[in-house]
């Protein structure tokens, strides 16, 4: 099972917060802070395994993270699940947001966390792994996106205009994840 | 209202939205909190408004606020109100809120039960979806009871979507509503062989979250497991599979044996590290549970550490981590294969990665021997003055007291090197574990007498030099150990070389900086050290001295009696006191010294941790009887005499001031017995335990070696330890030389070692200790308990799941589906109590089964199928069908899955199946498949009806998609209705074509056709296809093909793979090489069929092709499955390119006037067909389309999927037809027109 899904940026500001098992906000933001402690002393190049978060879980769980250029994606699991089988499947999700974002950055999960989490409940369902196919994923993602504009219709245009025109200053931030730039060895998982 | 409705719209387009409020956030920097805190206010202001798509906003905001860490739980009732909204955009942001800030304490959620029921049911499978994502992350015991019928339903969804989240949530619900997991496992069970991988990879999922917890009620599912592990070709599956194995293995031994082979073949042929990974562990688990006498265990043994070196010693830091992990589990229970390896752990600790250095750690503790214990320790030492992090560090001393310490002191030859380490240890400034160091000295100088002198020798100079630990900070961890350096000091003071000196230390002012308990120990002990100081000096004539001792104490202890810490106060004024009146004698020259020490004489026992767990409550003994008779009833109220021994302590509390009288008393020294008991630091007075301590080698008897060496230096802050290593080095050489000459001597001295005698695997006969050490043991009471099990958490949510999943399912165990209220009331009088004795009955049951033979079993089984049919016929009852309609067909439905579940044989005789599976060792592979066979049977009935239900199904979604694709033109579409008839009438449905253009009653009747043309046929399976161009990818076409199960039995696992060539291409999914086949989504039960379709990409069409394939499957019969395959050649006829395209007759014209068209032509003989039959083949099977018809010249028009146009000019006139043909590509026009001639040749 995974107990929680956090993702902060080199910071330790949250984007996206999901945990699969009930815990006040306060303590959330406790576990944020300690895990992105543990996580953020660590170089790039060391492994991806983490144990000893002391807030949440104890001696069965563990913290499985990548590190995206700005962001972390921190995965708190358990033994039943498999660690490199998880590794893997932060990736996907991740190729998953570059794909529905088209090059994804932070400025995307920022600005749009609710469709990273309707992503990510394509992914990860209840704490177990629901669907680990990209295209599949995409593909359910997309359809309901465009069940939402058909929804929308007319009466939904001059919001968007007027939310076209609020984005266009946006502050200017590099894009880009850039998952292609650190090439990632993880052993393919081929067929899933 | 509608003018409402437009201002609120337009209102809404100045509302803030989701981007807006992120972009004020960052824009407010310094006062994040104020900005947001006006922007609630707003919401709350969203929130009142009518508008849903407001609330929805507002909603959205406030799960990005419940990220930043804002409680929200006070718009939970708007959030309901989103949540049910009609719209899915709406929706699906109500959920997502629900999901994050919704827990059981939420008390809106009841109010949602109906409105996810309705979702559930939701004929869009998005809402479905969204309900299920998120229920699944706040259902509450109550949702989980009321929904559990419909999300059950769910699992057999058309959608394969639908049914994936269905069965992951089951999990959920079994969580929370326990009762529900018998009636749904069957349907689980199914899932494992669903046709959609995703859904059977989350029925996987789910029966392995559930069999980790209870492995013992899946036991009987390992054969399903084990078919699955074999046929699977999903890495996610296998890998699961695989970890639940591991679960099992400990429990059914010749399950490992089976696992073993397979397991090794995937180690030796998978490519994917994880997999590797999760099988090397699990041939650890099997190993484990295996005990000798397996033949090839060494092999297997070699094979995975060999395996994991390649992984540790892998650049991927994962990989090494990983390694170190699955290294330690083989530790546990072959540390010699793991040993071998002891370089390359140590070069592990070295690495600059935190998380392997630790890893490393845990394999250490099995790497230790007598030899090389020093050594290791002096390498870990060394570490400890190089780590940076405090967590580390502390890490790092943890693991040194727990490798010497580790099955009591087994490796330490020499404690005094021991004591060294400890006292080392020390002076590690600001650790937490300083209370684990003073605890390992306490043990040490308690338990190993012979050390003693030298640890208080050591302790002495820790106090001297005190103000060294307690330097920096209170809470400083390390003072800890001051406490168990005084009490050394005090207990065995006599060691002492200068105790008053010590005394002083433990006096000085500085002291009363420590920590209270500490403080407390430092004044008992001053006063035992006192006794020691002044028998010594009374020794002496000279009586000035006692007499300064005393004055000291006077001097000195009034700090203490102003302690804040009360029992610092308390012992302090205590023995100030004391020392007063000693003094008062000493003035009378009065010899005191002896009365003093009286007062601390006697020696400490330890007494082993869990020793008054295991007194056994003596026979005869009830705790629960009166000792004295019961006060009469006549007594007052208010004195409650009974409540003393009764539960109702608490609420007494008020009166047990005012009346301690005698029984109360007696039951508090009763209590402060046990706890003294309880602590080893107490002696004990019972007569019978010190009996069980002289049971013990006597220890007075040991010969105690004079220990030679010179005392160590007592220099604080000097590294001792390491003159150990050398010294010991020395000693072992000299002992060498010696052992020969004094053999006799080292027989005895190896009997007086007692316990180490049977020590590790490594044979170190020839290392003794240094001194003759005796490790006492630790009391335990006469005839303890043996038992040493450790309850598990009562709160474990797991537990209410360890329900037997192989007995039949009982009436009462249905789940609740929605009844109305009448029905409720009637049948609760009777079913609620029927409920209770059955589901109390069954557990009794499984015991019994356990225990009879299997005759037994069997009629109980007969039995069971019994009871159940008498129940269906209650099921008939009057009450019943008060319910409406809607109820008695669920009811009925339900009744059918449990009344279909006992009756094969296997699954409610699983267990003995189970023992066949595995005691079949001689042929594995036949019996284990009819076993697996025996076991699909039910889900294959099962299947037979799905793929009878879906078929329609996917034939009806098959038109729609059509219709999307296809233009509006009337004739197109009929054309299109007919060609799927077409197929169809294969099956003898004659139907004619009737071609839009020419709906002329007096013509014949056309012969049935069918485009399907033969793929290839054997024994098992025919496949027919067709090919068909993709209009909107001009590079794609679509074969679809119809497999026939000709066979009687079961085919599964089809994998359909082409040799692509280089024009034409299959394609595979994403990730997938050139030579992977695709699996065919659906599994044929004997003389069903199904169609499947696979997309080709093609570059140039102007030539046909064919394509080499092979379709290979697992034929499973009753008896046994058997792999077979069948090669094939596709054929692309350029026909096959060619669209069905309507065209105009003027459009026509023109394009002929054109003049870019090559022209071609036909002529077919002897064809005796009517003219209109004759079109309609063309059309039918070359897909082109009539332009105009007009006697017997009809003009003819196609397109390609690349945008070819194709005319054609037939005429026909005596038996002889002529096409005359233009197309702007040559090739293409000349292969078609072949084609034509072929078809009209071969009828």
């Amino acid at each position: 099972m995974i107990k929680a899904i956090l993702i902060f940026n080199n910071h330790g500001k949250p984007r996206l917060i999901r945990f699969y098992q009930y815990f006040a906000e306060d303590m959330q933001q406790q576990i944020i802070r300690e895990t992105f402690h543990l996580v953020s002393k660590r170089d790039d190049n060391v492994c991806n395994f983490l144990e000893g978060g002391s807030l949440i879980g104890g001696s069965d769980y563990k913290l499985i993270y990548r590190h995206y250029a700005t962001l972390y994606f921190v995965f708190c699991v358990d033994s039943s699940e498999s660690e490199l089988g998880i590794l893997d499947l932060i990736q996907v999700f991740v190729e998953t947001l570059d794909k529905c974002f088209e090059n994804v950055c932070e400025l995307d999960l920022i600005f749009h966390m609710d469709k990273v989490h309707y992503i990510l409940q394509e992914v990860v369902m209840g704490g177990m792994v629901l669907e680990t196919n990209m295209n599949e994923i995409v593909a359910q993602v997309e359809m309901q996106n465009r069940m939402e504009k058909s929804e929308g219709g007319l009466s939904a245009a001059p919001a968007r205009a007027v939310s076209a025109v609020k984005n266009m200053n946006l502050p200017e931030i590099p894009r880009n994840i850039n998952i292609g730039d650190i090439n990632i060895k993880v052993p393919s998982l081929s067929p899933f | 209202m509608a003018l409402k409705i437009v201002k609120g719209s337009i209102d809404r387009m100045f509302d803030k939205n989701l981007q807006d409020l992120v972009r004020g956030i960052r824009n407010h920097k310094e006062d994040e909190a104020k900005y947001i805190s006006t922007c609630i206010d707003e919401i709350k202001q969203e929130l009142k408004q009518d508008n849903i798509a407001v609330k929805a906003n507002a909603v959205c905001k406030l799960t990005y606020l419940q990220m930043l860490g804002y409680d929200v739980s006070w718009a939970a009732f708007n959030i309901v109100e989103v949540m049910s909204s009609s719209k899915f955009t709406f929706k699906r942001i109500g959920y997502l809120a629900a999901s994050q800030c919704f827990h059981e304490g939420t008390d809106v959620i009841m109010l949602t039960t109906n409105q996810i029921r309705k979702d559930l049911s939701s004929p869009n499978q998005y809402d479905t979806g969204v309900a299920l994502t998120g229920l699944s992350c706040f259902v509450t015991p109550d949702l989980a009871r009321d929904l559990a019928n419909d999300i059950m339903t769910l699992m057999s969804h058309t959608k394969p979507y639908i049914r994936k989240k269905a069965v992951l949530i089951m999990y959920k619900v079994f969580l929370k509503y326990p009762e529900s997991l018998r009636p749904a496992f069957p349907r689980l069970k199914e899932k494992l062989e669903d046709p959609d991988p995703g859904v059977q990879s989350a029925a996987v999922n789910v029966i392995c979250e559930l069999a980790r917890r209870n492995p013992k009620n899946y036991l009987s599912l390992a054969p399903l497991f084990f078919k699955l592990m074999t046929s699977s070709t999903n890495n996610w599956v296998l890998i699961k599979i695989i970890k639940l194995f591991g679960a099992l293995t400990p429990l059914e031994p010749r399950l490992g044996k089976k696992l073993i082979e397979p397991l090794t073949n995937l180690i030796h042929s998978t490519s994917a590290m994880s997999l590797l990974y999760e099988c090397v562990n699990t041939v650890i688990a099997v190993l484990i549970s295996l005990s000798s006498g397996m033949p090839n265990h060494s092999a297997s043994i070699q094979l995975c550490v060999q395996k994991l070196r390649i992984l540790i010693e892998d650049s991927d830091q994962n990989l090494k981590y990983l390694g170190l992990l699955a290294m330690s589990k083989i530790l546990k229970t072959h540390p010699k294969s793991v040993q071998s390896h002891k370089d390359l752990i140590l070069q592990c600790l070295d690495d600059k990665d935190e998380s392997i250095r630790l890893r490393a750690l845990d394999l250490l503790y099995g790497m230790v021997s007598k030899k090389n214990l020093m050594e290791i320790v002096k390498k870990l030492m060394l570490h400890v003055d190089k780590a940076e992090g405090t967590t580390y560090r502390d890490e790092l001393l943890t693991k040194i007291i727990d490798i010497c310490s580790q099955s009591n002191y087994q490796y330490i030859t020499n404690f005094e090197w021991y004591i060294s380490i400890l006292v080392e240890l020390t002076r590690l400034e600001g650790t937490r574990h300083g209370h684990l160091i003073a605890s390992q000295m306490l043990d040490v100088a308690i338990r190993v007498k012979a050390i003693r002198g030298f640890a208080v020798a050591q302790m002495a100079t820790l106090l001297d030099n005190a103000h060294l630990l307690t330097g920096n900070t209170q809470r400083n961890g390390i003072c800890e150990v001051l406490y168990a350096a005084a009490w050394i000091c005090g207990e065995f003071s006599e060691h002492l070389e200068d105790p008053k000196q010590t005394l002083e230390a433990m006096l000085r002012p500085k002291v009363a900086t420590l920590p209270g308990h500490i403080q407390a120990v430092y004044v008992q002990n001053a006063a035992k050290l006192f006794a020691t100081v002044l028998r010594s000096q009374e020794s002496t004539p000279d009586t000035t001295a006692a007499q300064e001792t005393s004055q000291l104490m006077i001097d000195r202890l009034p700090l203490f009696v102003q302690s804040a810490n009360l029992e610092v106060q308390e012992r302090a004024s205590c023995i100030l006191q004391l020392v007063k009146y000693i003094q008062k004698l000493q003035q009378k020259e009065v010899e005191v010294a002896e009365e003093v020490t009286a007062l601390f004489a006697g020696e400490l026992n330890p007494v082993a941790p869990k020793a008054q767990k295991k007194v056994p409550i003596p026979d005869g003994l009830d705790l629960d009887a009166w000792i004295n008779e019961p006060p009469s009833e006549s007594e007052s109220e208010d004195e409650k005499p009974k409540a003393v021994f009764a539960k109702e302590e608490p609420k007494h509390t008020r009166s047990r001031h005012s009346e301690v009288d005698e029984k109360e008393l007696a039951r508090r020294r009763e209590a402060r017995k046990q706890e003294q008991a309880n602590n080893p630091f107490y002696i004990k007075a019972s007569p019978s335990s010190q009996k069980v301590y002289q049971d013990t080698p006597g220890v007075e008897h040991i010969p105690v070696v004079q220990i030679d060496l010179s005392v160590p230096l007592k220099v604080p802050g000097m590294p001792l330890s390491d003159q150990y290593l050398k010294m010991e080095e020395d000693r072992r050489q000299k002992e060498k030389d010696e052992k020969k000459k004094k053999e006799k001597k080292r027989k005895r001295e190896k009997r007086a070692r007692g316990r180490h005698v049977d020590s590790g695997p490594e044979s170190e006969e020839d290392i003794t200790p240094a001194h003759h050490v005796d490790i006492v043991t630790e009391e335990m009471p006469e005839n303890a308990l043996p038992s040493d099990e450790d309850e598990k958490d009562p709160n474990d949510p797991h537990k209410a799941l360890d329900i037997d999943l192989d007995k039949p399912l009982t009436d009462s165990e249905k789940l609740p589906t929605r009844t109305h209220r009448s029905a409720d009331v009637l049948k609760s009088p009777g079913g609620d109590g029927d409920g209770v004795s059955i589901t109390g009955e069954p557990k009794k049951k499984t015991r019994k089964e356990k225990k009879e033979k299997k005759k037994a079993k069997d009629k109980e089984r007969m039995r069971s199928a019994e009871d159940k049919k008498t129940k269906k016929k209650h099921k008939h009852d009057p009450e019943e069908e008060e319910a409406n309609i809607h109820e008695v067909v669920t009811l009925v439905k339900a009744d059918e899955t449990q009344s279909t579940e006992p009756l094969p044989p296997s699954v409610s005789a699983g267990a003995s199946d189970l023992d066949f599976w595995l005691t079949s060792d001689a042929a594995p592979s036949g019996i284990q498949e009819a076993v697996a066979a025996t076991n699909t049977e039910m889900p294959t009935d099962a299947d037979l009806g799905e793929v009878k239900d879906m078929e329609p199904e996917e034939m009806k979604s098959k038109h729609k998609k059509k219709k999307l694709k296809k233009e509006k033109e009337e004739m197109e579409k009929k054309k299109k209705k007919k060609r799927h008839h077409h197929h169809r009438s294969d099956r003898g449905e004659a139907e004619s074509v009737q071609n839009g253009t020419m709906e002329e009653d007096d013509e014949e009747p056309l012969p049935p056709m069918s485009n399907y043309c033969l793929l290839a046929e054997n024994a098992y399976v025919k496949m027919v296809y067709d090919i068909q161009g993709n209009l909107q990818d001009g590079s794609q076409v679509v074969v679809s093909i119809i497999f026939q199960n000709m066979s009687s039995s079961f085919l599964k696992s089809m994998e359909f793979n082409v040799l692509d060539s280089l024009n034409s291409k299959l394609q595979r999914p994403e990730g997938a090489t050139p030579h992977d086949g695709l699996t065919v989504p659906f599994q044929l039960p004997p003389g069903v069929s199904n169609e499947a379709r696979f997309v080709f990409s093609v570059q140039s069409i102007v030539m046909p092709q064919k394509l080499k394939g092979t379709l290979t499957f697992i034929v499973k019969s009753d008896d046994s499955s058997t792999h077979e395959k069948l090669d094939f050649k596709l054929h692309f006829t350029c026909t096959s390119y060619l669209i069905t395209t309507p065209c105009y007759s003027d459009a026509y014209a023109k394009l002929l006037e054109s003049g870019e068209l090559k022209s071609s032509s036909l002529k077919l003989e002897g064809v005796t067909m009517p003219f209109h039959h004759l079109l309609a083949r063309i059309c039918f099977h070359h897909h082109f389309s009539v332009v105009e018809r007009i006697d017997s010249c009809a003009s003819m028009y196609s397109r390609s999927i690349q945008g070819h146009h194709v005319c054609l000019l037939v005429k026909t006139a005596a038996e002889t037809v002529s096409i005359d043909a233009k197309c702007d590509e040559l090739m293409l026009l000349e292969n078609v027109l072949e084609e034509i001639k072929q078809t009209f040749s071969q009828s």
